[in-house]
């Protein structure tokens, strides 16, 4: 690539840098809030639900937690089950840029901005999981560096709080830079952007990890203790955001003009199709320790597949989970994928929702049923919860609704800045990942 | 690359925002009030009245959350003045929310004071006269029947929990059963402080494990973390009828705490550093437990150590509880 800057600067030169940048982004919000009434129509939904969640949790914030379903011995349940399966899906993502950069799969580029995407959108809503599960969101500056008391590096939140915001910066530069550049009509700099894209792919690693180690760090929790949590936790990430990428794919292709190529799907099908094994395998063999060893640590896998002493209020969730894996697996193992959209479109929701059920409510409710003193105390979801879940996921799907519509705005040129007509014709910026 | 605006396959010019928009790009909109605009703005003035509505009950509690308290430091930043006014705005508090007439104290670990407690399995007889002291002095929410103390009924001839239950309401003892109170075991190496992301707990100098109830954020962390179930969150905010309440209290043990934060049993240190003993032992009606200074080799406790077979719930995790059960032979 030769050094595209002589080509540009000279006529652009007399509006300062900065200025073209805050118009991008005021052009990015005007116009990604313009569409038609299918638009509107989804946007409203999504602004309904948003506010009935933000009612319940005001209401929680108000009277207590006791309003949603925990107690002393069912202390973390749906909100970080929601977190950790969130964390999953930032993470897998990005891995999208796996293939992308590392093999240097030409049709991948395409899909990488859907993923760092959806990643910004995830690590938002995981964070807002985390705010609504504190009792004194009031306090959440007490958690900062420097005006707060930051317990780092003993306190694994205290890690997972810089990974994830660390994460979510790295996201926003890239797609930020790489959309303004293109909305410029110029090529990227691969040095402004490509150490931060290796940078992201390790990083999306790094948060699912240390996540995972918020919980196998605990000693006095038999069922998290295994080292496995953090493999576990990365496959499943392989699964949970290639299914997501490929839904969002098929349905931007219908509603817009924009066009991905097959052979992206096809390898994000062929990720799935690993993935979604070496998950059923770990799960398998955790399965297996558990049950053929005995013995009282048994009791959480027990109370999880089987239920204990009369309590089974898991058992239909994690039958669920298992049925939606094992059926999603055979499905991505026949080939009828390429034909029938349905067909991938089915499957790809049984992993998501399996392994959403899979890392939250199977993951976390268990380790603390039986109780640290093997007490039975069981936990439903409250009202209160449900709601606020929801309008945390609603706000989640309006955030990444709006972010496609900018990036796809700034793809098909009904976004440009004025100089953007002289576009360097021959190298197309979408191909950003040519300048590696 | 396939680009839309470039690929002869793409019907559309480019032009439009995107299929089944029929509206023409923003952007070249005049100035002056389209009906568009006007709707928009409709919407947005509803939507605003919307999340005023829907976040109103945050307001409410405004009221109650004064901005002193907001911005209070951390325990260990206070100055002694600053802890003074902290402490006056809390009495106030208790007079305002409970109309009760309380003293807060703030005592210092003593030099050289390390506290143990030891527990006598063979004579402790379930009554849970611990547990009920435990509620009355530490001020805890009545409609819950709060206590740091737990007491299992054991089936003799096993240490499992498993076969232990902790709700059993017939007359005690039994006579196939052990009981064994559980409370904080003030660990030596407490995962519930490591684990805590904000320093809102700790070890102080005497052993005794301690929260600040208003540096607390909530995440309840500690609680998943504690490997004896010693830690209580406050779902709601504390019920406490004002003729009930204990009026001696200290900072970081038994007043009244807010909602949305942890607490956790305190060896009762607002007794216990001015030289008088726990409440769960002073109502324990068969003298099962034993409380004094581990450093002193004078005191009960250490006889105890040294000439009974003690032992440590959950050894095997490594935390050094710094409480301890045993058997009389
Ligand atoms: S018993 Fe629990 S609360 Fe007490 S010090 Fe140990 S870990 Fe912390
Ligand atoms: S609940 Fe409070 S004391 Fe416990 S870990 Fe969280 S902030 Fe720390």
């Amino acid at each position: 690539m030769s050094d595209p800057t002589p080509s540009v600067s000279p006529a652009t030169s007399d509006v300062p840098e900065w200025r073209r940048y805050l118009r991008f982004l005021g052009n990015a919000v005007s116009q990604s809030v313009e569409g038609g009434w299918k638009f509107y129509v989804w946007m409203t939904l999504l602004t309904a639900i948003f506010l009935v969640g933000a009612n319940a949790w005001a209401i929680q914030v108000r009277d207590g937690m006791a309003v949603t379903g925990m107690s002393d011995h069912v202390s973390w349940a749906l909100y970080i089950a929601n977190f950790t399966f969130l964390v999953g899906l930032a993470a897998g993502g990005v891995m999208m840029v796996i293939p992308a950069y590392l093999y240097n799969d030409k049709e991948m580029h395409d899909i990488v901005l859907i993923g760092e995407l959806l990643a910004i959108a995830s690590v938002i809503m995981a964070i807002m999981f985390v705010v609504c599960d504190l009792g004194r969101p009031d306090r959440f500056w007490h958690m900062m560096p420097i005006v707060g008391k930051f317990n780092f590096p003993i306190s694994m939140l205290t890690w997972d709080v810089i990974v994830l915001n660390g994460y979510l910066l790295i996201n926003v530069h890239i797609c930020g830079y790489l959309l303004y550049k293109r909305y410029r009509g110029q090529p990227p700099v691969a040095k402004m952007y490509v150490p931060f894209v290796f940078l992201s792919i390790i990083w999306a690693i790094s948060i699912h990890t240390v996540t995972a180690f918020l919980y196998c760090g605990l000693g006095g929790r038999p069922f998290w203790n295994t080292a496995l949590l953090a493999p576990r936790f990365l496959t499943s990430a392989f699964v949970s955001g290639p299914a997501f990428i490929i839904v969002a794919i098929q349905i931007i292709r219908r509603l817009t003009h924009h066009r991905f190529g097959d052979g992206a799907i096809r390898t994000l099908v062929g990720i799935i199709r690993i993935t979604i094994l070496v998950n059923l395998l770990m799960v398998a063999s955790e399965v297996f320790v558990e049950f053929y060893t005995g013995g009282s640590h048994t009791g959480a896998a027990k109370y999880l597949y089987f239920g204990l002493h009369g309590h089974h209020e898991l058992v239909p969730w994690i039958w669920t989970a298992v049925a939606f894996n094992i059926i999603a697996a055979i499905m991505f193992m026949r080939g009828r994928l390429n034909e029938l959209p349905v067909w991938l479109n089915t499957a790809c929701f049984l992993a998501f929702a399996g392994i959403w059920i899979e890392k939250g409510m199977g993951m976390i409710i268990p380790a603390f049923i039986p109780s640290a003193l093997h007490e039975i105390v069981e936990y439903r979801p409250s009202l209160t919860e449900w709601k606020v879940t929801a309008g945390i996921w609603a706000l989640g799907f309006m955030i990444y609704t709006l972010l496609l519509k900018i990036t796809i705005n700034v793809y098909s040129r009904n976004m440009r800045d004025a100089q953007g007509q002289r576009t360097i014709e021959s190298k197309d910026a979408l191909a950003f990942g040519e300048h590696i | 690359m396939n680009d839309p605006s470039t690929s002869p396959k793409t019907p559309c010019s480019g032009n439009c925002a995107c299929s089944g928009n029929s509206a023409p790009p923003p952007a070249d909109e005049p100035t002056g009030i389209s009906r568009r605009t006007v709707v928009k703005a409709l919407g947005a003035t509803l939507g605003v009245a919307a999340y005023a509505k829907a976040l109103a009950p945050l307001t409410e509690l405004t009221k109650e959350t004064s901005m002193d308290e907001f911005i209070q430091k951390h325990y260990k930043e206070l100055s002694k003045e600053e802890m003074a006014a902290v402490i006056q705005r809390l009495t106030q508090e208790a007079k305002d929310h409970y109309g009760a007439d309380v003293t807060i104290s703030d005592p210092q670990p003593v030099d050289g004071v390390k506290f143990g407690y030891a527990l006598n399995l063979s004579i402790c007889n379930g009554c849970r006269k611990c547990a009920e002291a435990c509620h009355l002095e530490n001020n805890h929410d009545r409609p819950s029947h709060q206590s740091y103390i737990r007491v299992f009924e054991m089936s003799k001839g096993s240490m499992d929990f498993e076969k232990g239950n902790a709700h059993y309401d017939h007359p005690v003892p039994q006579p196939d059963k052990y009981y064994m109170p559980v409370q904080c075991q003030q660990c030596e190496h407490p995962p519930c402080v490591d684990v805590c992301p904000v320093e809102a707990t700790w070890k102080e100098k005497d052993g005794v494990v301690v929260v600040d109830y208003n540096w607390c954020i909530g995440c309840r962390y500690c609680e998943a973390a504690c490997p004896y179930h010693a830690r209580r969150f406050n779902w709601t905010k504390p019920q406490i009828p004002a003729e009930e309440i204990n009026p001696n209290q200290s900072y970081l043990s038994n007043r009244i705490r807010p909602q949305g934060v942890m607490e956790k049993c305190t060896f009762c240190l607002h007794r216990t550093r001015e030289g008088r003993l726990p409440a769960c032992l002073e109502a324990c009606p068969t003298g099962a437990r034993v409380f004094g200074n581990l450093n002193d080799p004078n005191s009960e406790i250490r006889w105890v150590l040294e000439n009974k077979r003690v032992f440590v719930l959950k050894e095997e995790l490594g935390l050094k509880p710094q409480f301890f059960y045993f058997f009389d032979e």
